[in-house]
């Protein structure tokens, strides 16, 4: 192909700009999540900030060209720091009418609009359900489209390869990517070396998707299309080594990381759910670090299997999501009456039941926190952003070995689906934590306890003298021997909430961002960290006495969060739910927390949380 | 986990200092001491043996067994075992469990471990009864029965146990009773030697709730006219003067024929317990609920050439490492496509 990308460069104008948000949008078999991870890898490469937003339906393959099918990737890059995938769009592609319908909504007056012109045929609008052709009717006069025939210019390009006219189409997504490449200036190589990795085995394909790639980049070359090119120059970023990395991938690398650090061995029993099962692909490849990973016949096997080789003295973990966490509920309360460490990472999507089983939300807080029977308090944590999945999976698994509790992460469908750069650390400036078998016979007890953390020793069967029986009965403090006297429960049930508050000693104290005092203290958790910063940003420049307090600990708080409270005249909540949050703050501190709650199964919008912030402040 | 050589153990190392509290009578005190008996004879160490149970009557079972033990929840000691087994293949694990237990509440991990053939070894003691609960039918009772719950008879059709078993293809499959103790001595023995799943069947008596639960095994008629006992390599012969037997017909079923008027012994099927198929033995397990038929005790199934899931799973791991070396942290963490910003 070296005759279109050898074009020489046309008249088109170069305008260099600080930022662009893009989103791809087609059917769910388009291969629109490729199409964004590849633009996204690219421009993380490159060195831009960048967020990601990746929605898809739950259906594997909806009827062609239909709403329901629409699949779309959303990426926010930049010169600049980036906290969110943004509001709204400056690029829409879109595959099809129905793409388009869903889609246009969120394009910026006067953005570009790329359209596939070969999807739009009255069969094509008929599935959209449009009476009119919106590329005549004149609905989109206020954006900047570019009608582009791809499937017919892709099998222009691919004609002499031989291979049939479905597998061409196929290639079309590659075409609208080499678009994009050539609007943004990009390097095509990172995508080249991509599709020729992954189409090791079928070199005809690799060549057919390059050379879709490499002809969608020349049209617009050769075409002058756009007139206009953009130039988006690198970020400030701390220095140092980044990836690319998406909260799920993050949770296992940092269960990894834990488990290396600790030196025992990882263990993983899960049941396949939406969205947590990349942990379970993820973690079933790294059978070079000795991750033992059971694929369990159900939710309730996953857990226990867990509980199972927690022990047998693994660092053990169960991955799932809302309706997994409600199976595993009476596993949680045997996990915390034998004291054994467990991670839990629940990936909450939009519930009750089945619910949006693709979509995001922050509903499983109080789940969490009290679903289970009678008194079972378990540590809640949650990550603030894709890469913090990785440092609180960390902190989590610490947590849970040093204290002989299971640990609860809250993480969600956007952070687990989403991306950023993410800033590699050295597993030498790691925190070090050691983990300690007990192995005495003379002063071994089940349930003797450590004076600071409450923990009790971890004796793991094959050793000798320690031989030892436990179980979901009430225990008689100090020996573990079945105990049902009413004074002995009154106190095993007040020393298990005591071992959880004791975690509070390594609970980093809560520092707001911002004003460390003043008119407003906005308190967040999860997910929603990134459009939150943003708006408090904005709103602090414009003078306004705005505090940020991002709680990462869930159970136990920290210990000074009261205090902090008081030190504002209001507290804002915003949440993914319906106060789940606000409740907790307002039960434990008796503080008069205002809720933001947004239940449609997306993240927040940035001009959702400024009017909000807007309304509070009385502006 | 230590190997060497270490002094025998006896009955009295695998007993606790815990009070037992079954009822008086229970078939599972008799179920307990046949398998303090049997695990001093093993060559184990005591420290490897861990005794895994859910929730019931027979549950209890860790509690007196002075192992490490872990009695989990209703239905799950099949899951919690093999994340132990996974976690520690060497280690030597028992589950003990009963027919609600592991055929109701916790039939999908029973079924699963079977089919995984985990190198767990499964007790389950059958009286046909919800005990703990007080009286309620379990997925063993016979249709009809009337129960706390089924005043007007359980309108249930039972498991066979030692049929699930098979039909999910356990590489060991037997059945023994309470009061036969040398005979399930010899069954726990082989089940023990059994490297992959090993499932037994206690068909046991619960005193209070489901008395007589087995007469029609344990009498002393019943015991010699309608029981037969499996050995392999031995015909399937049975009745007091050991006259009847099994016979196999044509069309591929089996008949109960009577020895004499020109049958002999060489007529009756000989028991094969390692034949790698489970359709004999699914065959043998079906018989009793046949008019004339006797029940079967013994192995129905040993077939020991099927590789522990465990060993599987930690092979892979192994092979791995072998391939590509102990993995380095620090490499993975900078897979794939990474840049510096200076």
């Amino acid at each position: 192909m070296s005759t279109l990308t050898d074009v020489p460069t046309g008249k088109t104008k170069r305008e260099v700009i600080e930022q662009a948000v893009i989103r791809f949008a087609g059917d769910s078999g388009d291969g629109m999540q490729i199409t964004g991870s590849q633009f996204t890898n690219t421009v993380a490469l490159y060195g831009n900030d960048m967020a990601t937003f990746p929605d898809y339906p739950a259906e594997i393959r909806a009827p062609a060209g239909t709403e329901p099918g629409v699949s779309g990737y959303q990426i926010n890059f930049s010169s600049n720091e980036v906290h969110t995938p943004g509001d709204s769009i400056d690029v829409l592609i879109a595959m099809n009418p129905a793409a388009l319908k869903v889609n246009v909504g969120d394009l910026k007056p006067n953005g570009i609009l790329i359209v596939n012109a070969d999807a739009f045929t009255e069969g094509d609008l008929r599935k959209a359900r449009l009476t009119t052709n919106p590329l005549d009717d004149h609905s989109l006069d206020k954006f900047r489209v570019f009608p582009v025939e791809l499937e017919r210019l892709t099998r222009a390009a691919l004609q002499h390869l031989g291979i049939d006219a479905k597998a061409m189409d196929r290639c079309k997504n590659f075409f609208a990517l080499g678009m994009c490449y050539w609007l943004y200036n990009r390097s095509m190589e990172p995508t080249v070396r991509w599709i020729e990795g992954k189409f090791k085995k079928k070199p005809l394909l690799a060549e057919a998707n390059a050379l879709a790639l490499k002809a969608g980049y020349s049209y617009c070359e050769a075409t002058e299309a756009f007139q206009i090119s953009y130039e988006i120059p690198p970020a400030q970023l701390t220095p140092g080594l980044y990836r690319n990395i998406s909260g799920n991938q993050a949770i296992a690398l940092g269960l990894v990381a834990a488990a290396s650090k600790a030196g025992i061995r990882l263990f993983l029993g899960s049941y396949p759910i939406t969205p947590a099962s990349d942990i379970l692909h993820e973690l079933s490849q790294y059978k070079d670090f000795g991750v033992l990973t059971f694929q369990a016949e159900d939710e309730i096997a996953a857990i226990t299997s867990a509980i199972g080789a927690s022990y047998a003295g693994a660092l053990a973990v169960t991955t799932t999501s809302g309706p997994g966490m409600a199976l595993k509920t009476e596993a949680l309360g045997l996990a915390v009456m034998t004291e054994l460490p467990l991670i839990i990472c629940d990936i909450q999507r939009g519930g009750p039941s089945t619910g949006l089983p693709t979509k995001t939300e922050q509903a499983d807080l109080l789940q969490a926190m009290f679903g289970r029977n009678s008194e079972a308090p378990i540590p809640v944590l949650a990550p603030a952003t894709p890469g913090d999945c990785f440092w609180i999976t960390v902190e989590a698994c610490k947590i849970a070995l040093k204290y002989m509790v299971p640990v609860i992460i809250l993480s969600d469908g956007y952070l687990a689906n989403g991306a950023e750069p993410w800033q590699i650390p050295k597993v030498e400036d790691m925190p070090e934590f050691s983990v300690t078998y007990a192995t005495d016979p003379a002063t071994y007890l089940p349930y003797k306890r450590d004076p600071d953390t409450l923990a009790r020793p971890w004796a793991i069967p094959g050793t000798p003298g320690l031989e030892h029986r436990i179980g979901g009965l009430e225990k008689q403090d100090v020996t573990g021997n079945i105990n049902y006297e009413p004074l002995n429960h009154e106190n095993m049930v007040r020393i298990r909430a005591a071992k959880i508050q004791a975690i509070t000693q390594d609970v980093p104290p809560a520092v707001p961002a911002g004003d460390q005092e003043g008119d407003l203290l906005i308190v967040s958790w999860g997910s929603t960290f990134g459009a939150i910063t943003q708006s408090v940003k904005a709103h602090r420049g414009k003078g306004r006495k705005i505090g940020h307090l991002h709680l990462r600990y869930l159970n136990p708080f920290p210990e000074n969060l009261g205090e902090v409270l008081k030190r504002y005249k209001k507290v804002l909540v915003p949440e993914l739910n319906m106060g789940q949050l606000s409740w907790m703050l307002r039960a434990k501190f008796l503080v008069d927390a205002m809720g933001l709650n947004k239940i449609q199964g997306r993240p927040f919008k940035q001009n959702e949380l400024d009017q909000k912030i807007e309304e509070v402040l009385g502006l | 986990m230590t190997t060497a050589a270490f002094p025998p153990l006896t009955k009295k190392d695998f007993q606790t200092d815990q009070e037992v509290r079954w009822c008086p009578g229970c078939g599972d005190y008799a179920i307990l001491a046949a398998v303090q008996a049997v695990f001093p004879e093993l060559g184990i160490r005591r420290e490897n043996f861990v005794v895994v149970s859910g929730i019931g009557c027979s549950s209890r079972f860790p509690y007196y067994m002075n192992t490490y033990g872990f009695h989990s929840i209703h239905g799950r000691a099949p899951a919690v075992a093999s994340g132990i087994k996974i976690a520690h293949p060497e280690l030597e694990v028992w589950v003990a469990t009963g027919d609600g237990d592991a055929l109701a509440i916790g039939g999908n991990h029973t079924i699963h471990m079977l089919r995984r053939n985990v190198g767990i070894k499964v007790l389950l003691f059958n009286n046909r009864i919800y005990g703990l609960t007080k009286g309620q039918y379990s997925p063993t009772s016979e249709f009809h029965k009337v129960t706390k719950s089924t005043p007007f008879g359980s309108p249930d059709r039972p498991f066979n146990p030692v049929s699930l078993a098979i039909g999910a293809e356990a590489t060991f499959v037997a059945r023994s009773v309470d009061v036969f103790q040398s005979h399930l001595k010899d069954v726990l023995r082989a089940a023990a030697v059994h490297k992959g799943s090993a499932f037994v069947e206690i068909l046991q008596n619960c005193n209070i709730f489901n008395d007589g639960a087995w007469d029609g095994v344990t009498e002393k008629e019943a015991r010699s006219e309608h029981v037969i006992m499996l050995e392999h390599g031995k015909p399937l012969v049975f009745g007091k003067n050991k006259d009847k037997g099994i016979h196999r017909k044509s069309d591929g079923d089996i008949e109960v024929i009577a020895l004499g008027n020109g049958f002999t012994e060489a007529d009756l099927v000989v028991h094969d317990a390692h034949h790698p198929r489970p359709s004999y033995a699914f065959l043998l397990s079906h018989m009793e609920h046949r008019p004339g038929f006797p029940t079967p005790i013994g192995v129905f199934r040993a077939w020991d050439d099927l590789p522990r899931y465990e060993d599987v799973i930690n092979e892979q791991v192994r092979d791995v490492i072998a391939k590509k070396g102990p993995g380095d942290l620090n490499k993975l963490l900078r897979a794939g496509d990474i840049w510096e910003v200076k």
